[in-house]
């Protein structure tokens, strides 16, 4: 397989798009596919701020590499989660966040400190929350909130995550596997500012395989944690990552049509507006909107158990994103 | 070659694509990438004795 631009060997072939690159246009392909996709779903200009969640794995530091050399106003945002079950899985992680911005003069890192801002670390959260082997939910419960804290905190237009398109699959997956139908309507590669609270949220890569993604950061040479999250084994994300990796292997292209059509069905009107959405208000301790009656989920997380019941709502965390 | 995936590694003494190699480790092609002494290779190219291969599982979230 020769590259398509070039003719010399290919460094990868990707068989859903019959297009086999060498390792000097594959980077050049794969910019002009991520300013390709932010421009057909208008995430944002050279002229908004973006602000990347980066969680030193090869998605989000390939995301924001590309964004700077797009020249985009892009600044990082790592949130340490206090995660190590001896393998130091977040000081590994946050060291190779920083090391991928010492490498670009005009890139700022921001650090969130979760055990240093609020007195615990998400498996000391678990384990009060008697949830000590389903930390995940609570993980993305604190990442999405902080998240959203700190694009509003700081005057960011968007905010843009590495999700790629195994990632949306998968999710997709999941959701028609249990009928999802409010997960589905609101899985799309951008979110809208709601004018309440919270950010617009991009997914830039969701058209790329992870393989893509992947085979971006070691042509660049980007250093990034290639270790999985210890508590993600067993996870069902997985599972149906597999199956749907097989199922590409057998049919090329069937995660992309998978995803893409699934898209253009939305997009023509496949699924009604949601007329259930429940009213927001803000949080009366946080300011960010919520539905629940009182504290938004996140700020119960740090409230004492009342008679051993854990009183954040299950749905909440949950949430697709 | 010396082959590394993860926590395993092996020596093989013997010329094949990366797709053959792929195929003796069970590994499906759409789930690693393969790099032949530092760089990126596709799957129709030649690993051989001397070289340095690293696959790289391309899987990630939870």
């Amino acid at each position: 397989m020769r590259c398509r631009r070039c003719e010399n060997p290919g460094a990868i072939n990707m068989r859903q798009h019959k297009l086999s690159l060498c390792d000097v246009h594959y980077p050049e392909w794969f910019l002009e596919q991520t300013q390709r996709a932010i421009k057909k779903y208008a995430m944002f200009t050279h002229a908004e701020r973006v602000l990347v969640a980066v969680s030193g794995g090869k998605d989000s530091l390939a995301l924001w590499d590309v964004l700077l050399k797009l020249g985009y106003q892009a600044d990082g945002l790592y949130i340490d989660l206090g995660i190590d079950r001896d393998t130091a899985y977040s000081a590994c992680s946050r060291e190779k966040a920083a090391a991928f911005a010492a490498q670009y003069p005009t890139a700022r890192l921001m650090i969130v400190d979760i055990c240093q801002l609020y007195g615990e670390n998400i498996i000391q959260v678990a384990q009060r929350r008697h949830r000590p082997q389903r930390p995940c939910s609570i993980c993305g419960l604190i990442k999405r909130h902080e998240m959203n804290r700190m694009a509003l905190e700081g005057g960011y237009d968007v905010l843009a995550t590495g999700h790629n398109l195994d990632d949306e699959a998968a999710t997709l997956f999941g959701n028609v596997l249990h009928w999802q139908a409010d997960y589905l309507r609101h899985q799309f590669p951008v979110l809208p500012a709601d004018g309440q609270g919270l950010a617009r949220k991009v997914k830039p890569f969701c058209r790329f395989y992870e393989r893509e993604t992947a085979a971006y950061t070691l042509i660049q040479g980007i250093d990034y944690i290639e270790d999985e999250c210890p508590y993600a084994v067993g996870a069902t994300s997985l599972a149906h990552k597999a199956t749907l990796t097989q199922m590409e292997h057998d049919s090329p292209g069937a995660k992309m049509h998978f995803y893409t059509n699934f898209l253009k069905a939305k997009e023509a009107g496949l699924f009604a507006a949601d007329e259930t959405t429940p009213e927001l208000h803000p949080c009366p301790q946080c300011g960010q909107p919520t539905s629940a009656p009182d504290l938004c989920n996140f700020c119960r997380l740090w409230e004492p158990i009342a008679n051993g019941n854990d009183t954040t709502t299950e749905i909440e965390m949950m949430s697709a994103d | 070659m010396h082959i590394v995936y993860r926590d395993k590694e092996w020596f093989v003494e013997q010329a094949m694509t990366v797709n053959q190699m792929l195929k003796h480790l069970k590994l499906l092609p759409e789930s690693v990438l393969v790099v032949r002494n530092g760089r990126l290779v596709a799957e129709d190219q030649k690993v051989q004795p001397g070289d340095e291969v690293k696959i790289v599982s391309v899987v990630s979230g939870g």
